[in-house]
């Protein structure tokens, strides 16, 4: 196992190259990427449709593997885990905001935060208790009973986060978490995000090209055509 | 290993939230259930009529016949000597004549239709149904007089309940109604009329050959089959035991007529429509639900453990909706157990598990094809927008 980089890097990136398709179709989607995300900060990895974000994320959330390069998450390289060994690792350790929620629609918003605690094996009325109470931390004690559907956008937002935090993870991975939200909503989650999901034993990743929320990043890494082609230090570190 | 209960309740909840979807996948297998079992029903239940008249008769073990008899109903008569040479046989207890004929039968009031006539034998009655409606077997020891069954009786002379000393005219003869007998249902649904053997020569009209069937039965220590291959060998002619003639007369309907053909098209299709429907219904179930389950692999769920999630929804509607199916046959043959065109047809144990089976084989298919697609999915589409 590699240390990570001064001990204090959560995500390290080196060299990490991507291809899809083969032949005259051959796609390079990663051209080799550095990058770190440290624990205690909120890193944003910056950049057009197209640059090479979503792959990114996905390699460092074990859902594909890297063709070159190394890829070290929380210490352990992703490359070696199995299948199975990657989802308990991601089921432990990372805790996920999807650009749309993904919200289960049939479950209400304690349920949805609780699923990563019910599939971790806890009892559905202990996951569902805790997730109240996370809820409630989040000003969404009134809601926890309400179905998505039923909820505003902002709502469904905390509801995400909540159930990206339910397990404690060292990593959050924030996929657009503000593309889905009109400006002042985007402003008042980032806001919420960085008071309840930031703490020095955890880091959080935010992948996005609103720059609207940029002044919440600790750290702004610049991705384009496949490489990170800047790395600077963003308001939220000041 | 993991409690599954948690991701066991997501997957109920994540099937039944959508009720629209959830009722319709239901009532597919169930529609398709139904259909199947009650077809099945209904040609087992057809074919176990064809066979009718040989179940009826209780009291003898073996029949025996011209040797190209293949069923039942089509008949060349024996003589009486055929007779006595089957009593000669070794290993004979007794053996009897039986008629079977058809006659027009005609009630009072003009009403008339081809009956079945069954001729048993003048001393022992052997061949009479044992259960009794109205009336009783003595009847027949009396001149000119008849039993009929219940489809019979209804038909000439209305519902009951059931009256003796009623007259029918019979062939050339004008007979009494004695008792009223519990047969059961013929193929076709015509009425029958059970007289003394001498009787119903009478009726008919006196011909050479006119013994239909030998019935008999073994003495003790000799088997039913080895007593048909003593008569075979000592008279040249067909000897069966009740269960082989039975068969016999149940796969010459399926041979050589167009019965299996109709009910096997009619099942095909329920199966085809449940298999369709379920499948199209479950796919399209499975391809809205797949970015939640795209995040379930995300959050750590592995595949296998999804495809366990998905099982588990198709068995949920395969038991609802199989139940559902299964019991409204059962809630179809119930009412309609006293109908006299539909009685005799029944859901038998066997035809509820085979419909099961196929049922849970296409649900199963089904499920099999949409899980692949959950399976086979790039896992960082969920990082699509």
């Amino acid at each position: 196992m590699m240390e990570s980089t001064n001990g204090r890097a959560a995500v390290v990136c080196r060299g990490v190259e991507k291809s899809f398709g083969a032949g005259s179709t051959r796609l390079r989607v990663l051209r080799g990427v550095d990058l770190e995300a440290r624990y205690g900060e909120m890193t944003f990895l910056l950049g057009p449709s197209g640059s090479g974000k979503t792959t990114l994320l996905s390699i460092i959330a074990g859902l594909l593997k890297q063709d070159q390069g190394h890829i070290h998450v929380l210490g352990k390289d992703l490359a070696t885990l199995h299948n199975g060994e990657a989802a308990l690792f991601r089921l432990r350790n990372i805790g996920f905001v999807f650009q749309q929620f993904n919200l289960i629609p049939a479950l209400t918003a304690a349920e949805n935060a609780a699923v990563p605690l019910l599939a971790a094996g806890w009892k559905r009325k202990a996951a569902i208790a805790e997730a109240r109470e996370l809820l409630a931390d989040l000003g969404m004690a009134h809601r926890a009973d309400v179905l998505p559907n039923q909820l505003s956008g902002g709502e469904q937002q905390r509801v995400a986060f909540a159930r990206a935090l339910i397990q404690s993870p060292k990593l959050v991975i924030c996929d657009e978490p503000t593309s889905a939200l009109d400006g002042p909503t985007g402003r008042h989650v980032m806001e919420l995000l960085r008071k309840i999901a930031l703490s020095p034993e955890r880091a959080v990743l935010v992948v996005t090209h609103d720059f609207r929320i940029l002044e919440f990043a600790d750290r702004i890494a610049e991705i384009s055509d496949g490489v990170i082609a800047k790395v600077t230090t963003g308001k939220g570190a000041r | 290993m993991k409690s599954e209960s948690g991701l066991r309740f997501i997957a109920w909840q994540m099937l039944t939230g959508d009720r629209a979807k959830y009722f319709g996948l239901v009532l597919a297998i169930a529609f398709s259930t139904f259909l199947m079992s009650h077809q099945m029903s209904i040609f087992v239940g057809l074919l176990d009529r064809t066979r009718s008249q040989i179940r009826d008769v209780q009291d003898a073990s073996v029949w025996v016949m011209d040797p190209k008899t293949q069923y039942v109903d089509e008949v060349r008569g024996l003589s009486l000597q055929d007779l006595y040479y089957v009593r000669g046989v070794e290993g004979v207890l007794w053996a009897v004549p039986l008629l079977k004929a058809v006659a027009r039968a005609k009630a009072s009031d003009g009403t008339f239709r081809n009956s079945i006539l069954l001729g048993v034998d003048d001393a022992s009655l052997t061949g009479l149904p044992q259960k009794f409606l109205a009336g009783d077997w003595r009847a027949l020891r009396n001149p000119k007089t008849v039993a009929i069954d219940r489809v019979g009786y209804e038909y000439f002379f209305g519902r009951p309940p059931y009256r003796t000393g009623l007259e029918l005219e019979l062939g050339s003869q004008v007979v009494l109604v004695g008792a009223v007998v519990d047969a059961s249902p013929p193929f076709v649904n015509l009425p029958v009329v059970y007289a003394r053997f001498s009787e119903a020569l009478d009726m008919v009209g006196r011909e050479p050959r006119q013994l239909s069937f030998i019935l008999c039965e073994a003495r003790p220590g000799v088997s039913a089959e080895e007593l048909c291959r003593r008569i075979r060998a000592a008279t040249g002619l067909k000897a069966l035991t009740s269960e082989s003639f039975g068969w016999d007369t149940i796969w010459y309907y399926i041979r050589n007529t167009g019965i299996p053909i109709n009910f096997g098209i009619t099942i095909s299709i329920a199966l085809m429509v449940g298999a369709l429907v379920s499948g199209q219904t479950f796919s399209l179930f499975i391809l809205e639900n797949m970015k939640y389950f795209g995040a379930l692999k995300a959050i750590g769920v592995t595949s296998m453990r999804i495809v366990g999630m998905i099982i588990m929804q198709a068995l949920i509607v395969l038991a609802i909706g199989y139940s559902i199916g299964v019991s409204l046959t059962a809630l179809f043959f119930e009412l309609t157990k006293d109908n006299l065109d539909l009685r005799g047809f029944r859901l038998l144990p066997e035809i509820m598990l085979l419909t099961g089976g196929l049922v849970f084989v296409v649900v199963m298919i089904a499920t099999m094809l949409s899980v692949r697609r959950v399976v086979v999915s790039d896992p960082a589409v969920v990082f699509r927008g």
